[in-house]
């Protein structure tokens, strides 16, 4: 019988959930995924997080908590950096010791630490690790880990060619259905902003992107943004931008913005977000110089989906407005 | 060049001094107040933890009071701080505020632009005018908290423990009067002269208690709403786990190994958290244990609310505090704290020690 590793669906799963699953399916080990986050999950995680932390991390303790007994290992790597002198949030570095902390009876965990602060060369490090958790040797392992690379580029590819990857995450398991994607219904954009784990959980954002496209928008997601492009709008900022997830938000903001091609912001941060708190400052001060309209939405274990209702549909009743009485125009012609 | 800086404890202490010394005009913020914090908390972007909240309000008054450059320390993440420089710069300016900012970043972001800095600050044109300026820095940093411990110490024994307050307010005042290192030097130790001057208690065991957690709330008293005096005079006996000598030691005259104190702490922390998570995190864990082996009755971790190194470092304390059978409070600490809640928490934590400590030794 094979080995069966455990997955939670949160966190870094949204960025990396093609590259793990096939280089654990390379390795000949079955991956099981946590379902979609939903309320019995959400309450396990709040009950065995500490209260300080985020939305996001406390529903990844809740995906542990419904793993930990159907599966022999738990995947929760130490993502301490994954760009060449950048670094990952605090919570994402702690993230395996806070687990490990609250909640108990856990299978093995594969914590292994991922730190890309001084070369690449370490990820393969990294992955002999793994490998030597599940007992394979060094030879399979960057060999699943090469054909696993090659698969995960062409996700990079396509959320490049703007499909929006909520619908790869969410509603298929594969890449084949690209052809059938339309990418552009509506013709009017509204970016999405935040964190992968919050723009991608429907749970945690109340089914923000449904909501968008039944108003006729469609939604672009700095993902979509290459990330060549995305890091030179970062390094316009007065000071070296330290976090990849940062760099990725803040670059691809500020080129969706410069380009004028979005009707507006919406920021999707959870309470508490280190990151966010300068972030959200630092693009809000952006579309305010350049007029785009922005708004931004905190979200806790306690928000209610009613009053996202209001403050979407108010959002989105603005910009019409603005379009339909033109007064986007300056006035200095 | 008019310089200030933002309040973290005792730090303009030697600050001041030192830079006047330097050549330099200093205006030191006043210290921290209601006042300073209300005017952060207004103008500061909302979701950032307080820190730099407060930090706005010390440049808002320092400025008003004339300073035109601000020396801060930095950093390049985890932890939000590196970022603060930025922020700040922003919220400044919308207030129409146009001074200059002095970084110092770490030496990976580029010797160059340290060295000039470091240079202007200390104003020296090479590297033996830097050692023989930071020498004294060091002396005097060291002076000031040895200062702050030596009344630490009092309180806890002292017959009348608001003497020990007398003493402190009076040095915080002749501060304002001093000019250079020499006029410092001389207060802190007619300060270090009094206050050995203070009555204590015979045969008297006070309970122990480490504070540990997030630098500025551990450093700053306005922050931490005053944590040692107030323990001080319920008889307890403080030790911080971070003071500004510690850090200078650390971070700059054992670069870049570390000092061993620290180490240490790194050591003790490992089986619980095997890597730096940014901030103090790791620290916070091995200072709790380094206590719990020490003999100490508890500790008392101080964070600013959303602190994201110390709120992992929290979960990880419960662990801690069951297999070491250390009491670990934790105390988060924002601009709404009220003070007769915490000192409610407080007073309850003592006497819980008081009663496991009654308990040991009567079996």
């Amino acid at each position: 019988m094979s080995k069966k590793v455990g997955i939670p669906r949160g966190m870094f799963y949204f960025d990396y959930y093609f590259l793990w699953r096939n280089f654990f399916n390379n390795l000949d080990v079955d991956v099981v995924i946590s379902p979609k986050t939903n309320k019995d999950i959400l309450n396990r995680g709040i009950e065995l997080c500490v209260d300080e932390a985020c939305l996001p991390i406390k529903i990844y303790h809740g995906h542990v908590d419904y793993l930990k007994d159907r599966v022999d290992y738990i995947f929760i790597p130490r993502i301490k950096s994954i760009h060449k002198k950048e670094y990952c949030c605090p919570k994402h570095i702690g993230l395996p010791d806070m687990i490990k902390h609250s909640i108990k009876d856990l299978p093995k965990v594969i914590d292994t630490e991922i730190n890309l602060m001084k070369s690449d060369v370490n990820l393969k490090r990294s992955a002999i690790e793994i490998g030597k958790n599940l007992e394979v040797n060094s030879y399979k392992v960057l060999k699943a880990l090469d054909k696993a690379i090659i698969e995960y580029k062409g996700f990079i590819d396509m959320l490049t060619s703007k499909i929006v990857p909520i619908d790869m995450l969410s509603k298929y398991r594969d890449l084949s259905f690209i052809t059938n994607i339309k990418k552009e219904k509506y013709g009017r954009k509204i970016l999405v902003l935040g964190h992968f784990y919050n723009v991608y959980d429907y749970y945690i954002n109340k089914d923000l992107v449904d909501k968008l496209n039944k108003r006729g928008f469609d939604v672009v997601t700095v993902e979509m943004v290459d990330e060549k492009k995305s890091r030179g709008y970062a390094s316009k900022l007065p000071k070296r931008m330290f976090w990849t997830h940062g760099q990725r938000i803040v670059g691809g903001a500020f080129s969706f913005i410069e380009e004028k091609s979005i009707s507006g912001i919406i920021y999707v941060s959870a309470f508490g977000c280190g990151l966010d708190s300068v972030l959200i400052d630092l693009i809000e001060r952006k579309a305010k110089e350049e007029r785009v309209p922005f708004t931004l939405l905190t979200l806790d274990e306690q928000t209610g989906e009613a009053g996202i209702n209001t403050r979407i549909e108010a959002f989105v009743d603005m910009i019409e407005w603005r379009n339909k009485d033109e007064i986007d125009i300056s006035t200095y012609g | 060049m008019k310089l200030t800086f933002p309040h973290m404890g005792n730090v303009y202490i030697a600050g001041k001094a030192f830079f006047e010394e330097l050549g330099h005009e200093v205006i030191p913020p006043p210290r921290s107040s209601s006042k300073t914090l209300e005017m952060g908390t207004k103008f500061a972007q909302e979701t950032i933890c307080l820190p730099l909240k407060i930090m706005i309000g010390n440049f808002i008054e320092s400025i008003e009071k004339g300073a035109d450059t601000i020396l801060l320390t930095g950093s390049c993440g985890p932890c939000r701080y590196g970022y603060y420089s930025v922020l700040q710069k922003n919220v400044l300016w919308d207030l129409g505020y146009d001074v200059n900012f002095i970084v110092l970043d770490p030496v990976r972001e580029g010797i160059d632009k340290l060295k000039k800095n470091v240079y202007t600050i200390f104003n020296a044109n090479n590297v033996k005018d830097v050692v023989e300026a930071a020498k004294l820095g060091w002396q005097l940093i060291k002076k000031a908290d040895y200062i702050t411990d030596l009344s630490n110490k009092k309180r806890a024994y002292a017959i009348n423990s608001y003497e020990v307050d007398l003493i402190l307010d009076n040095y915080f005042k002749e501060i304002e009067n001093t000019f250079g290192a020499k006029e410092m030097m001389d207060l802190m130790d007619s300060t270090i002269e009094s206050l050995n001057k203070v009555k204590l208690k015979d045969n008297f065991t006070p309970i122990k208690i480490g504070i540990i957690g997030e630098i500025y709330t551990v450093i700053e008293p306005f922050v931490n709403l005053e944590i040692e005096r107030k323990l001080g005079h319920m008889g307890v006996l403080v030790e911080k786990s971070l003071t500004p000598t510690i850090w200078v030691e650390h971070h700059i005259k054992c670069y870049p190994i570390g000092s061993k104190s620290e180490r240490l702490k790194y050591k003790l922390a490992k089986p619980y958290m095997d890597t730096a998570i940014g901030g103090h995190g790791r620290e916070t864990v091995g200072s709790a244990i380094y206590y719990a082996r020490k003999g100490f009755d508890g500790a008392i971790q101080l964070l600013p609310l959303n602190c994201m190194p110390e709120i992992v470092a929290k979960s990880v304390l419960s662990h801690v505090s069951k297999d070491f059978e250390f009491p670990i409070m934790t105390l988060i600490i924002d601009e709404m704290t009220g003070e007769a809640g915490y000192l409610t928490r407080l007073e309850a934590f003592v006497d819980l020690l008081e009663r496991k400590r009654r308990k040991a030794v009567n079996g």
